[in-house]
This record gives structure tokens, sequence and C-alpha cells, in this order.
């Protein structure tokens, strides 16, 4: 196990909960990322209204292509074993080719996960690229009638547990509210939320956050990166 | 009855945008609903009856025929106020007659006389014809203006209970000259005269036009734009002739609520139906204070366009960049391809587009084939005030917009006519429209075409405080 920074281990003696111990036990690499840092805590809530700040991001495998139909078939092509069902850890590997390439656990300090940052940061390329990315939000009862709102830089495709909800394409830029889903059910207890940004040139990001039916960010929900165990 | 060769001939016309079926009348009373038709009598005992506002049938007359009624609706009974001429003109009575429904079937339809509420000797300076009544909402307090040609519009007050005249021995207020067939409404703080000036009764020679004042009190006075006092031949045009039609005359108000108004209307002469004097129904829109008259929307290709996000809805396929992509020619980076580029038609990239449903969402405006729709009236669906239902397909295609039965948007391979690919647009007070689907499956709430996010186009319950729900046809 790589050792942690003092200021750190400290945080870790004073916290509780196996499912935060096995994320530590097989952590990634520490990375400095200008507005990107490690998870510490077993769950977070969303920040101010409602962006969803703590996620799980794959480095970047090539892709090229920004419309609809490149985009679809970028993101429904399988890189890996269980792409669309796998909920990793932090510091987990996948092998594409002759690359392996590391999940990393992220929270952002703003609304939106900045990828550029985070590709960059790990010498990794940060253009014709795709980035996989998955939360689990927690929901303390059923929510029907939300929706998911997402924004990216450039295209992404988004799937709540499963299911394929939003997509938004061509080269853009990350909007709040960009692309929005129809009505979906929010289960009791974890939601695995799933994207695929796949950038051209220059910056990249996202945000992502729910909206209740008067478009507002729904309460009383976390994410966590695994199942949160209570 | 001099209104039945009108009748058949109106019925045989092939036109879309006046509204439907008979609707010959001169000088109709404001709309009213009762039991959930709307009805209006107009001069000679003649009167309308329809189920939706669009399409309409000759009704019963009332029993007290005359010139020009008006009606309201007021607690538990209906009144209508009808002059008569007593011998010649400006010697005339409008006397008020009352049920307590408009529905000729119901076991309650029985007209009561009212009595006279207003008069004029022939001597005086006005002719007491063309009732207008008003009930103010701040107050509670009825009145009735009446007049035409000879001397003044005048004001009376009537009881809000019985309808019948407050006081027979208080003096009519003179409120303007020049005009007849006055109403009053009421709007953010301020009354509102509205008078018929111009000729009328000489078909597409007619004149007529609807012109408006302004005042703080119900009492007057009356101003218009510029500042001239109606009792002084001020007033701001609401309408004119215009296209088909000329000769605008006989305002009344149509609140649908929820800031959704329209006015009724007769123009002299709708030239589609030989001239003939018709009802028609206009969205009210508002102006920095003034009434403005709307447009019923006509058919054609039009961008829907978002006020709320500016993006246009479209079919959620590809696009194609208009004239094809983009290709380096000799002329460079900016200097085009030296020939028009002709305009992108489904036809062109069509075949790319899968069968079968496809979603519908926004996009940012590029002209192209599947962000151009094409608004129809489709006939014997009905409509609603003023307007039918449209089908709403990709130019070019029978691809339809159509509601989920989840409240959703879908845009269907072909336009099969269920209720769910009906759509009914209203123009709203600021002059952008509302676009709801006659019905949606599970649904019990009337629902309208919302911009959820600027990308993503939904179905949620109207609010008419939100500028999500409003939209724009724009020339494609």
């Amino acid at each position: 196990m790589k050792a942690l920074p003092k200021h750190h281990a400290s945080a870790l003696a004073a916290l509780a909960g196996s499912a935060f111990m096995a994320i530590a036990a097989g952590a990634a690499a520490p990375v400095s990322w200008p507005t990107l840092a490690t998870p510490v805590t077993p769950e977070r809530a969303p920040g101010a209204d409602g962006f969803l700040q703590r996620w799980l991001l794959l480095e970047p495998i090539p892709a090229n292509g920004l419309t609809d139909s490149a985009v679809q078939a970028i993101v429904k092509k399988e890189y890996f074993p269980n792409q669309f069902t796998v909920i990793p850890h932090d510091g987990d590997k996948v092998t594409l080719g002759n690359a392996e390439l590391t999940w990393y656990a992220v929270d952002t300090r703003l609304y939106n996960v900045n990828l550029y940052h985070f590709a960059h940061a790990l010498g990794k390329p940060t253009s014709n690229v795709l980035f996989w990315a998955i939360t689990i939000v927690n929901c303390p009862r059923e929510m029907p009638g939300v929706r998911l709102a997402i924004g990216s830089n450039a295209a992404s495709v988004w799937w709540v547990n499963g299911k394929e909800v939003v997509g938004i394409y061509g080269d853009r830029q990350t909007v709040i509210d960009d692309g929005v889903s129809k009505r979906i059910t929010l289960q009791k207890g974890p939601n695995v939320v799933r994207a695929a940004v796949v950038n051209g040139g220059g910056a990249t990001d996202f945000c992502a956050r729910f909206l209740d039916a008067g478009d507002k960010p729904i309460e009383g929900i976390t994410t966590s990166l695994s199942e949160v165990r209570k | 009855m001099k209104y039945t060769l009108f009748a058949t001939v109106l019925a045989l016309a092939p036109i879309a945008f006046a509204l439907d079926g008979q609707i010959g009348i001169h000088d109709p009373s404001t709309v009213v609903r009762c039991d959930g038709k709307y009805y209006t009598y107009g001069t000679g005992g003649s009167s309308l009856v329809s189920d939706d506002g669009w399409t309409w049938h000759p009704g019963t007359a009332l029993p007290r025929r005359g010139l020009a009624p008006d009606v309201i609706h007021l607690g538990d009974r209906y009144c209508v106020y009808v002059a008569a001429n007593i011998g010649a003109q400006p010697k005339a009575a409008i006397n008020m007659i009352w049920s307590k429904t408009l529905s000729p079937s119901s076991p309650d339809y029985k007209w009561e006389e009212g009595g006279v509420v207003a008069s004029s000797d022939g001597v005086e300076d006005s002719n007491a014809i063309d009732p207008g009544v008003f009930l103010d909402p701040t107050s509670g307090k009825l009145w009735l203006t009446y007049g035409s040609y000879f001397g003044y519009v005048r004001l009376v007050e009537l009881d809000p209970k019985t309808g019948k005249r407050l006081d027979p021995n208080d003096q009519p207020r003179n409120l303007a000259i020049n005009c007849e067939a006055s109403d009053m409404i009421y709007h953010d703080g301020w009354y509102y005269l509205l008078a018929t000036h111009g000729s009328c009764c000489r078909g597409a020679d007619s004149g007529y036009n609807i012109r408006l004042g302004r005042s703080r009190k119900v009492t007057g006075p009356y101003l218009d734009a510029e500042g001239v006092d109606m009792i002084q031949g001020g007033g701001k045009l609401l309408i004119g002739s215009g296209g088909r039609v000329i000769g605008a005359g006989h305002f009344g108000l149509l609140d649908l609520g929820e800031g959704v108004q329209k006015f009724s209307m007769h123009w002299e002469a709708d030239l589609d139906r030989g001239g003939a004097s018709v009802l028609d129904i206009r969205p009210l829109l508002w102006k920095d204070g003034w009434p403005v008259a709307g447009e019923n929307l006509e058919e054609g290709t039009y961008e829907i366009e978002s006020v709320r996000t500016g993006t246009a809805l479209e079919l959620a396929v590809e696009g194609v960049p208009v004239g094809g992509p983009r290709q380096r020619g000799a002329r460079g980076m900016f200097g085009g391809t030296g020939a028009p580029i002709p305009p992108q038609d489904a036809a062109q990239v069509s075949a790319n587009w899968p069968a079968g449903n496809i979603d519908a969402r926004m996009a940012n405006y590029l002209c192209q084939a599947q962000q151009k729709w094409t608004i129809a009236p489709v006939p014997n669906a009905g409509g609603y005030p003023g307007s039918p239902y449209f089908k709403i397909t990709i130019a070019g295609t029978d691809r339809a917009l159509a509601a989920t039965a989840d409240a959703e948007l879908v845009v269907l391979p072909a336009f099969t006519g269920e209720p769910e690919q009906l759509w009914r647009v209203d123009q709203l007070a600021g002059g952008s429209w509302r676009i709801m689907p006659k019905s949606v499956l599970n649904s019990k709430e009337p629902l309208a075409l919302s911009a959820v996010g600027s990308s993503s186009a939904t179905l949620s319950k109207f609010n008419p405080k939100s500028d999500r729900q409003c939209w724009l046809f724009k020339a494609p």
C-alpha cells in the first residue's frame, strides 16, 4: 500500500467504515489536479445547485468523431469486459491493447469535472479521446418524475441504472442543463449513473445533476463510489 | 331568415383561417360560455353557438330582437342587453332580458324581461343603441356603455345583482364621439374603452375599424396613445382591414384564463365568403399597457424556436450542413462556392434517418431539414377559439410530432390523426405562442410544449409565468 500524506492519515484514523478502507487499500497513486482531489469521506452530498461532484474516472481511450452516429458507435463499442455494468474501485485497472488504464476516484471542487486537468496531470492525451465516468447516487426514497440534466465538452451519452437516458452530440462546450433526460424514477438506495464523454480538441469537461418536476435540483441525495453500507 | 343564404355559402367555402362552420353574423355580442358551449348573439335575432369556439352553427334566436346585443354571465343568470330604435333613430331604448341558462335544451331556459336600462329621446345627444356591459373586477360594480354616431357614447351604472339600471335618475356620462359598438375591459390598473369607428354595412366598402383609449377611472376620460381624448375623436387602432377581410367591428373580450385572452368581432366583408359579414376570434396581446390584435397561426413551414433557450425544435437525427459537408474550394475559407446554395430539403438528407419513431430535441438552428416543421390544419378534427387543430410534421415528410402517454415527445413515422398528434396553438399576451397537444393519454391536466434544458423539450403543465412554454414560429 502506498504511503498517504500525513494530513490524510489523521483523517483516515478518525473515520470508521469498511467501505472506505476497501477503497484506501487499492488506491491509485496520488496525483495533483487543480480542481480535483481524492475523496476522503464515504459519501458526499451534491454541491450547491445540486451538481454531482464525486466520480470514478477512467483514463482516456483514443476515439475519433463527434457526430451523432460517430459518438453512438464509439460509446457502444466494448473496450473492456463489463464496461456497461462495472462499478470499479479507485486504482482498478483495465487493459486496452498494450495500454493499462487506471480508474481514479475524484471529488471536484466545482460544479463540473475538468477532464482536461484530469488527463493532463496524468500525462495522458486530452484530444480525440473517450472518458468513462461513474458515480452512485443514493436516494432516501423512491423518486419518480426526475430528470438527469447534463452538460459536456464535447459529446456525451449517459445511462442511469443501465438505461441510456440522454445524449448530446457535436463539438460543444459544457452548458448547465444542456441535455435533459425524459422523466425517470430513481430507486430508493443506490442508483448507478454512467457517462461516456467524447472530446475532439481543446477543453473537455462535464457536469450533471438531477432535477425535480419543477426543474429544481432534487434534495436529500448523496454520491458515493461503492454501495453505501449503512 | 336573411342569414340562411349566407350559411349555405359559408358551408361550401374551402378556407382554413376564418372560423369554421356557419359564421354569418352582424354585430356579434361578447362570446359567453354556458355549460361548456360558446354563444354569441347578433343584430336581428341571429345567434351562433359552438362546442369548441372553432366550428359554429346557428343557434336559437333571442325573444327580443334588435341591434347589436351584448351578454354577460352575472351570478346565476345571463343578462342580454338589446337595443331597438323607437321609430326613427336616434330615439331608442336598451332593454335587458335574462335567463338562468343560454342552453335551449335546459329546463331552466326561460327569458324574463329586465326592463329598460338606458334610452334616448330622439333629441338628446345620444342614440341609445349598441350596448356594452362591463363588470369591474376591482370594485364589483356593473356598467353599461352605449351609443352610436348621433352624439356621444355614454356610460351608466347597473346593479350587479340584477343587471338592471341602478339609478334611473343619474345622468349618463359622455365618454366618446364618432364611434359605436363600445365595450369596456380592465387590465393591470387601466380601464380601456374600445369602440368601432368608420362605416358599417357597405360590404367591402365598409371603413369599420376598432379603436380604443384608456383611463385610470371607469368614468374616464379615455385618452388614446397620443393623449387625444376619445370625446374629441381620439382612438388608438386595435384592428382594421387586412388580407381577405374588410371592416372590423364590435369588439368583445373572450378571456380563456391563465393569461390567454382573445377577442371576438365581426368583419363586414369576408371576401372568401362572397363578402358576407362573419364572426372572427383573434388573440389579444398586450404591449406597454396597450392591447394589440394578434394573429391566428397560418399554415406554413417554420422554425419552432424556444423563447427561453433560443434553440429550435428538431428531429433527433444527425444533421448535414446546408450545401453538404464543407469543402475547401478555390475561393478560400471564407469565399463561398461562387453560386447560390439551395435550401436543404428533407429528400436530400432523410435517406439516413431511421425508420420508425424518433425523439425530438432542441439544437442551434442551422436551417437544416430536420429542423423545419410544416404546420397544417387538420380538417374535421375540431379546434378551439380562433383556430383548428394542426398537425406538425417535418417539412417534406409525413413524420409527425406527437405526445407520448408519459407526457414526453416523439416524432412518429406518419400522421394518423390521433388526438396525441393534434396540436393547439394559441398566441400569448406577449406575442409568442403556446403549443399544446389535444390530449395526452393518462393525463388529466392540460400540458404544453416546454423547453427543459437547452437541448431538450417535454410536455408539462402550463405555467403562464414561465417562458419555457413560449415559442416562436420563425421563417425557416
